[in-house]
């Protein structure tokens, strides 16, 4: 009854998603009495035996280019079949792109529960609850695992990573070459920024500034601060940004630890999106607009001179 | 080619969030009800416009609730689509749920069945892939883009920090979200068209649910926002630095 987490690669490399989910596991490993096994498909360049440091205890890699892109069928049934071979009863994923592919056919596969967006830790005193975001962020349900193999997928950012020393061992069993019937075409990655799902920092500009040409605010704080740079929906419907950069209820839903709102007024379905955000700052002309209410801090004052400043401010201290 | 799209009844986005009986369950009272987003703007849109092109297409829906989701599986025909679904049931997880509309599609052959990338209630993410799962099929997720060119599929799909265009041939499962088509509104024409349109109710065939909902709760409340003079944006840096400790 071990527990066994899926680290999700990209190019060569865990995810910092997974490294979440892998300290997570560990920990429900130790609350279970049990030890947790980290499984990695295709080929990796990250040295396997540091996940020790995670609290793994094996890896177990499949190593085949035909698995450096996630095939929801293929990677269902390889983990599937790992997990019945080394006697895992709980699987986690984070609730990333790939494990939002995958965890649902495994759960099917397996006929395991599947608690996805988990956001705390399972308590195993009430049998085995999991607490995770309903409502778009607007809530959460605690929710049984009536099975005895469970999966949780965890939302990014919601449990801190937990690095010591350690070194993991590393299995790397042989298996059939996959058959893949989803052809990957091309991939296309906007290199150099940080994806929004991983940031720690987002800076996100809404319709009060005005146009496209004006987001030289909003990328310079981004840059002085690491951070993704997001925007509203109005923002991304009328095409002043990318539409991956769109965060709310219908886009991408964050939970960075620092989310700065640049004049968004704040509609209830772009709060849903953010409102996990551990430090929320708004700055926006408007002292009424409804995302005061649901920040930490704010500024009252117009973006174009408050935040130039801001920025000078953050590169002062940080010494740049 | 017969394509059926999942459609989901989810409260309205800017609906109250509160809960009843010891927060068990959630307030349904005064509380208005939509066809999930996801499921309407982007995969029955899609849907509707691959009809469009090619009009052989035979496009059903599928509802798995009680009987007070019709007016939403009605608005879904009002859009597009030949006939719905609904399995009368309005209580079961995702895997019951699963389980309901992969029954249907086992009796019909569909080439392509789409979802909305999860609804705005439960946010589970998991329909399609439980689907595909049970049907064996491939299942493309959070699909951006949708290009159908005879029995073959080239679908962009999101990944962390960009997209993948992955070709796949059909028969196959699709969750879609923005990108994928434009939010329409239904006309009178459509409207009164649907009023006609068969709804077969069918009952739930026998299956398991793995998880349950044992409570709710809603997030503590904030604090309350701190507000800096304008003039002195170094403050709002030194307390986020020193206080939130967030750089």
């Amino acid at each position: 009854m071990s527990v066994l987490i899926f680290l999700d690669q990209s190019e060569g490399h865990i995810k910092k998603n997974s490294l979440e989910a892998a300290s997570y596991g560990a920990k429900v490993a130790e609350l279970m009495g049990t030890t947790a096994d980290g499984i990695v498909l295709g080929n990796v360049n990250d040295d396997l035996t540091a996940l020790g440091g995670y609290g793994l205890k094996r890896i177990h890699s499949f190593k085949n280019d035909k698995l450096n892109h996630v095939d929801a069928q293929v990677f269902t049934d390889i983990i599937a079949e790992a997990s019945e071979r080394i006697g895992a009863s709980v699987i986690i994923f984070s609730n990333n792109f790939s494990g939002k592919a995958i965890a649902p056919r495994l759960s099917v596969k397996l006929k395991a529960g599947l608690v996805s967006g988990a956001v705390a830790l399972p308590e195993i005193s009430k049998g085995f609850v999991v607490k995770k975001n309903v409502f778009s962020g607007k809530a959460f349900a605690n929710v049984s695992i009536k099975t005895e193999k469970k999966i949780i997928s965890l939302n990014p950012n919601s449990y801190k990573i937990n690095k010591a020393e350690g070194k993991a061992a590393v299995v790397e069993p042989v298996i059939p070459d996959p058959e893949i019937r989803t052809i990957v075409k091309e991939v296309n990655k906007v290199v150099g920024e940080i994806p929004l799902s991983e940031a720690e920092i987002v800076v996100s500009g809404g319709r009060g500034l005005k146009g496209p040409e004006n987001w030289a605010i909003v990328t310079d704080l981004a840059k002085a601060l690491g951070a993704a740079t997001a925007c509203s929906r109005p923002v991304s419907d009328s095409d002043w940004r990318p539409h991956h950069e769109h965060v709310g209820q219908t886009g991408l839903a964050i939970a960075p630890n620092l989310y700065f709102a640049i004049g968004i007024s704040g509609a209830i379905q772009h709060l849903a999106g953010v409102n996990r955000s551990k430090t929320i700052v708004v700055i926006n002309k408007d002292p009424e607009a409804p995302f005061f209410k649901a920040a930490d801090y704010g500024i009252v004052g117009d973006a174009f001179e408050v935040v130039p400043k801001i920025t000078e401010a953050v590169k002062k201290m940080k010494g740049l | 080619m017969k394509i059926l799209v999942c459609i989901s009844k989810t409260p309205d986005t800017t609906a109250k969030i509160a809960f009843t009986d010891n927060n068990t369950k959630f307030a349904e009272a005064g509380v208005q009800f939509i066809l999930n987003p996801y499921d309407e703007w982007y995969a029955l849109v899609r849907a509707i416009e691959l009809k469009e092109a090619d009009p052989s297409i035979i496009l059903h829906l599928i509802n798995v609730g009680g009987a007070d989701a019709d007016p939403i599986i009605r608005k879904a025909l009002a859009l597009g689509g030949d006939e719905a679904f609904r399995v009368n049931s309005d209580s079961g997880d995702s895997f019951f749920i699963a389980s309901q509309i992969a029954e249907i599609a086992k009796q019909n052959n569909y080439d392509l069945i789409f979802t909305g990338k999860e609804t705005i209630d439960y946010n589970g993410s998991s329909i399609g892939g439980m689907v595909s799962e049970l049907l064996g099929l491939p299942y493309i997720s959070l699909a951006t883009k949708f290009i159908l060119s005879g029995t073959t599929a080239t679908i962009n799909r999101e990944i962390e920090g960009g997209e993948e265009v992955d070709e796949v041939t059909l028969p196959a499962v699709v969750s879609c979200q923005k990108g994928m088509a434009e939010q329409r509104i239904p006309n009178m024409r459509g409207i009164m068209g649907a009023r006609t349109k068969p709804l077969k109710v069918t009952e739930p065939v026998t299956a398991e649910t793995l998880t349950s909902i044992d409570s709710f709760e809603l997030p503590p409340p904030k604090a309350g926002v701190k507000l800096i003079p304008a003039d002195q944006p170094e403050e709002l840096v030194r307390l986020l630095h020193e206080e939130a400790k967030v750089f």
